[in-house]
């Protein structure tokens, strides 16, 4: 650019805005250099609304799940709020000190989950019981004036708007100076239930909005842990000061334990709280209902081979017990799935996979033929090859289908059978065993036989018992071959009823003698029709339309090594440049590689302490072969000034990422922080 | 004892209803009137009171400054969160909300001191002027000219002033290091038993007699005197007990003579308060409730009840690695975790000042390097170095289960203790079936 200036400097230009970048619609990021064009879009749009349903349904199971705990703190807080306004002159009322009332709200530690809890508490607050209620972060509140500032303008910003939005004869707040103090809240909240009584001067009780007269001032500490115990003491002492003005609420927002509320303040503090504890549902039992609703279904077509659920779940109890963190994950595998693999566009509802799959190009059906489950039943059915393979695709769909609907209710079967037994053969949760079903034949493993084996020891009734819970699971099933197997499950029940007790136990002291009674044919006969559903998925024809099995790339995203990153780039930079020249056999750097990397292989050959000239010249040799020169010439490894920057500015790189330091037990060396080597 | 009260100046009438209004703070209102001296006299600049908390001191010199209607302004230091704040109250009090307004954004002594001046001279003092501070100590922590300033307000400002500060420290905490004019000091003692008995008596329930009531307090009193002096405190006991104490009279199973049936119903029932609602492990109206409700009291846990936090697997092993940390010495860790450390004995290995269990002195930092290598040699499995690895050492220390030694912003080799006890890790490592007793130098 140039300027009209005659003088010598520096010039400042804002950017240009013709030069825009163009940017790019998210859709495009599926067609773009992909090969089959067309069906770009609709993958997105099959991805897009199977997101939205996986969205929506979480959503309402949190709803669901956080119903109680809302509903008991929301009878707690209109108990109190009841109590503040029934506060009459009695004796007992006279003479309590009067405390703040506080709901310790035990959340477990997943905090990222906490947000959707707190939102929808706050929502349903602002809904029924009072306007005022304000959250806050302990981020925001380093100190006691951020917090009196953050809460002060919260409530009366939202109190102004709302007098805009319903009269105009509203008061103002002198906006130039509200002074960040209780006291001036204590006015303002005053003058609003003035207004209020005016408004509504008839309705006595109950108002307009269903709040009651005075509502409550509610303040939300979502993570308690995380504030200042200085700042928490101080507020909670001025809040105190005013409670027979202000009827405050406090909800603290626990995630370790609530003796961190006895930790955090003294006694002096906490006795002029009024403590109840309300305690939410553990995480794990939260993951385990997201399981069942979201991937023990047939209802999504989209599913997640055995890998990849690892994954997600080892993620999960490994690293965060964050339910959030896992639906975050299950969203990438959708992603992932609907770009990568273009034959995801049948894996969408029935009707539209079958059209899908007539409207097939050349391109997708030669991808077809590729797949390796195809490839396997070829082997078997070489008919095949003669039938339309679009006829052909769609029948393996619906197979396919019919294959999840059996799959699941079995499963569940299968689950409620072992999961009561000792030590849980096939696992303690459903997702274990489903994890195991898809890896291999579950009756081939040693689990499975050593479950089979403590079913048989079960007492009859217990037996009984077990089996009629089976069937309750199979009942609402309409698929023929559910029905069928349903029908044979009750025999066997009615089978089981009829044997005598006499002979139950007459046949215990036997057991060892005679194991091929009718008892135990009955028995293992009955498991055995639960387990021809339970075939692994990779045995399906078509299999890979809807499972997504690249696990890999799911943990490099999900959980990224950073440090294994950098060593990676720095020992193998063709990795990350992918330039051809870099490309050598493992173990050894190109000397054309970047200054840093070779900087970094040499030191690896070094021990603890580095003489920095010695490194220096090793650096020089390398890179004076980079350059071609000749290696019996006079100047070869001969450090030059620019060779010396070089190297000076790669050592001061690799300082910068942890692997040498500056030492002082020997001039002129650097120390390694890192073991191993050649 | 109530002829104690004279101060020339103020009514007799006044003089005696605050003396009802004060029992057993006779003494201190008597010094306090003396040295306030007739209402037009100059006072000493500033007054420094100090006792223990609630011995009535701002009762006792609100209700002096009320009662005889004497102007004054009574501001708690805790609310004023920049001093600013605390100038405009102040101002509000004495002259009205003019003044107030007056002060400029972020106000300085001077300011404050200016405004002062220039409505003093338009209304100058006919009688002493208060200033009381609530919670003194506050004032140490805002401008370093504060305190000094306000103790010799009275020079500054040239007028009929004093200060009077309350706290529950002595002066001696309070004294800056560039010196500073010494107020007065006044101390107020602790309650008596015989005290505290005569002061709680006073409010008795309408609906009973006050001998009874006064028996009810002596045996409070006996449970409680022990643990609890706090006059507030006990009052509020003594509220939420009563019904229970006098359930035997409703129900007409007991007489109000009965003094021993009485003693022998409420006696446990108070042993059980102490433990529980006293300290605030069951509030106040769950206690309420189940004296209502008959219940026993093991029904209801208390908060220190639910200590059990249920943590994700790596952030397990972290916690234990860095409780191993803070609690072994650096040199041990040889010993630990490699597998062929030779044999060291203890007496050997000791030097003199880790003779004391270190769990007695309490966690000692660690830098980020030495957890990192405890928690791959007790891992059981190979951990990559990943980011949520490190990440949730982050999420410790927000949950307080971590605290980061020095500051928040080092990058470079940042160090932690570990915040747990014993029976807490305990439990975290019986979960992952590791027994960290094995493991710890103190347990060897």
């Amino acid at each position: 650019m140039s300027t009209s200036s005659v003088s010598k400097g520096c010039f400042v230009f804002k950017p240009g805005s013709k030069k825009r970048k163009r940017t790019v619609a998210v859709d495009e990021y599926f067609t773009d250099g992909s090969d089959d064009c067309g069906n770009g879009r609709e993958r997105f749009n099959i991805c897009q609304t199977l997101w939205e349903k996986i969205k929506m349904d979480t959503e309402v199971l949190q709803e669901e799940l956080n119903t109680k705990i809302l509903d008991s703190l929301l009878d707690f807080i209109k108990r109190c709020t009841s109590s503040f306004q029934s506060r009459t002159d009695d004796w007992t009322s006279h003479m309590r000190a009067s405390e703040i009332p506080t709901a310790a709200l035990v959340l477990g530690v997943n905090v990222p989950d906490h947000d959707v809890t707190f939102q929808s508490l706050s929502e349903l607050l602002r809904k029924s019981v009072t306007p005022f209620a304000v959250s806050v972060q302990a981020k925001e509140c380093a100190a006691l004036k951020n917090l009196m500032q953050k809460v002060l303008e919260r409530l009366m910003g939202v109190g102004v708007t709302l007098e805009d939005d319903e009269e105009d004869t509203g008061i103002h707040l002198p906006h130039k100076k509200v002074s960040c103090s209780v006291s001036a809240l204590s006015q303002w909240y005053k003058s609003m239930m003035k207004t209020r009584a005016i408004k509504s001067p008839d309705k006595t009780g109950g108002s307009e909005n269903g709040f009651s007269q005075s509502p409550p001032i509610i303040v939300i500490f979502k993570d308690f842990e995380a504030f200042n115990p200085r700042v928490l003491q101080d507020f909670i002492l001025i809040c105190n000061r005013y409670i027979q003005e202000l009827p405050f609420i406090f909800i603290f927002g626990i995630a370790t334990s609530p003796s961190t509320i006895q930790h955090m303040l003294p006694h002096s503090v906490s006795s002029l709280l009024c403590i109840e504890l309300f305690q939410s549902l553990p995480c794990t039992q939260h993951l385990a209902t997201v399981i069942d609703k979201l991937i023990l279904t047939s209802q999504f077509p989209f599913k997640l081979s055995s890998k990849v659920l690892q994954v997600l779940v080892s993620i999960f109890l490994y690293h965060d017990f964050s339910v959030r963190n896992f639906v975050k994950g299950l969203q990438l595998a959708l992603l992932e799935h609907f770009h990568s693999q273009p034959l995801s566009v049948l894996c969408c509802g029935k009707n539209e996979a079958l059209l899908y799959a007539q409207k097939l190009s050349h391109q997708d059906v030669e991808m077809v033929r590729q797949l390796p489950s195809f490839m396997s039943i070829l082997k078997f059915h070489s008919m095949l090859v003669l039938n339309s393979l679009t006829e052909v695709c769609q029948r393996f769909l619906k197979d396919l289908r019919k294959y999840h609907k059996n799959y699941y209710p079995v499963l569940k079967c299968l689950h409620s059978l072992t999961s009561s037994l000792p030590k849980y053969p096939l696992g303690k949760q459903i997702r274990e065993l489903h994890i195991s079903c898809m890896e291999k034949n579950v009756w081939e493993t040693n689990e499975y036989e050593s479950a089979m084996q403590l079913l048989r020891l079960l007492a009859k009734d217990e037996l009984v018992l077990s089996l009629r819970k089976c069937a309750d699971i199979l009942k609402p099933d309409k698929t023929k071959k559910m029905k069928s197997a349903l029908q044979q499950l009750e025999n066997y029940i009615a089978k089981f009823e009829q044997l005598d007790s006499k002979y139950f136990f007459f046949f215990f002291f036997f057991f060892f003698l005679n194991s091929t009674t009718n008892y135990f044919k009955i028995c293992s006969s009955a498991i055995s029709l639960l387990r021809s559903y339970l075939t692994p998925p990779e045995l399906q024809p078509l299999n890979e339309v809807c499972y997504y099995s690249s696990s890999g790339v799911l943990r490099r995203h999900l959980n990224a090594t950073p440090r294994t990153s950098i060593q990676t780039a720095l020992s193998h930079p063709f990795y990350y440049l992918q330039n051809e020249s870099l490309k050598t056999d493992a173990g050894t750097v190109s000397n054309s590689a970047p200054d840093i990397c070779i900087a970094y292989k040499l030191h690896l050959e070094c021990g603890r302490l580095i003489n920095l000239f010695d490194w220096l010249e090793a650096y020089a040799t390398v890179t004076s072969a980079a350059e071609g020169k000749d290696p019996d010439s006079e100047d070869f490894g001969k450090v030059d000034e620019l060779k010396h920057a070089r190297f000076i500015q790669a050592v001061s790189e690799l300082e910068f990422l942890g692997f040498v330091k500056s030492t002082k037990q020997k001039t002129d060396h650097v120390a390694r922080l890192t073991w191993g080597g050649c | 004892m109530l002829a104690g009260l004279q101060c020339p100046g103020y009514p007799e009438a006044k003089l005696s209803s605050v003396s009802e209004r004060l029992p057993c703070r006779e003494g201190q209102a008597g010094t306090l009137l003396a040295l306030m001296g007739e209402p037009e006299q100059y006072c000493f600049p500033s007054i420094f009171i100090y006792g223990h908390r609630a011995t009535g001191k701002s009762h006792v010199i609100l209700t002096l400054l009320k009662e005889l209607e004497v102007p004054h302004a009574a501001v708690s230091c805790v609310e004023c969160v920049s001093a600013g704040l605390l100038f405009e109250q102040v101002l509000l009090a004495m002259f009205g909300s003019e003044s107030a307004t007056l002060l400029p954004r972020s106000p300085s002594l001077s300011d404050f001191v200016r405004i002062y001046r220039q409505f003093c001279a338009q209304e100058p003092a006919q009688q002493t002027r208060y200033i009381v501070l609530e919670r003194a100590e506050l004032l140490r922590d805002m401008e370093a000219n504060l305190l000094p300033g306000l103790l010799r307000l009275q020079e500054l400002v040239d007028d009929n002033v004093t200060v009077i500060l309350l706290s529950e420290i002595v002066w001696d905490k309070f004294r800056p290091n560039t010196g500073c004019f010494e107020p007065l000091l006044l101390h107020f003692p602790d309650y008596t038993k015989a005290e505290l008995l005569q002061i709680l008596s006073l409010d008795s329930n309408p609906s009973y007699s006050p001998e009874l009531y006064s028996s009810y307090i002596n045996i409070l009193l006996g449970v409680f005197y022990s643990v609890c002096r706090d006059l507030r405190e006990l009052r509020h006991l003594a509220a939420l007990n009563f019904p229970k104490f006098c359930e035997p009279l409703e129900k007409g199973e007991a007489k109000e003579s009965d003094t021993h049936k009485l003693w022998r119903n409420i006696e446990p029932h108070l042993k059980r308060a102490m433990q529980t609602v006293y300290l605030r492990e069951v509030s106040s109206v769950q206690w309420e409730q189940q004296q209502m409700e008959e219940k026993e009291a093991t029904a209801l846990r208390g908060l220190s009840a639910h200590a059990h936090v249920e943590l994700p697997y790596y952030s397990k092993f972290l916690l234990i690695a860095a409780y191993l940390a803070s609690y072994n010495p650096a040199r041990t860790d040889r010993r630990f975790f490699l597998k062929h450390h030779g044999k060291i004995k203890k007496t050997n290995f000791l030097k003199k000042h880790e003779k004391t269990s270190n769990h007695l002195l309490g966690p000692k930092p660690f830098p980020l390097d030495r957890l990192l290598a405890i928690f791959y040699s007790v891992v059981d499995s190979r951990v990559a170095p990943t980011a949520s690895v490190f990440s949730q050492i982050s999420s410790l220390v927000t949950l307080q289960l971590l605290t980061q030694v020095g500051h928040d912003d080092q990058l470079d080799s940042p160090k932690y203790k570990c915040a747990v006890s014993l029976d807490f890790i305990s439990a975290i490592s019986r979960t992952v079936s590791f027994d960290i007793v094995r493991y710890l130098y103190d347990f060897l």
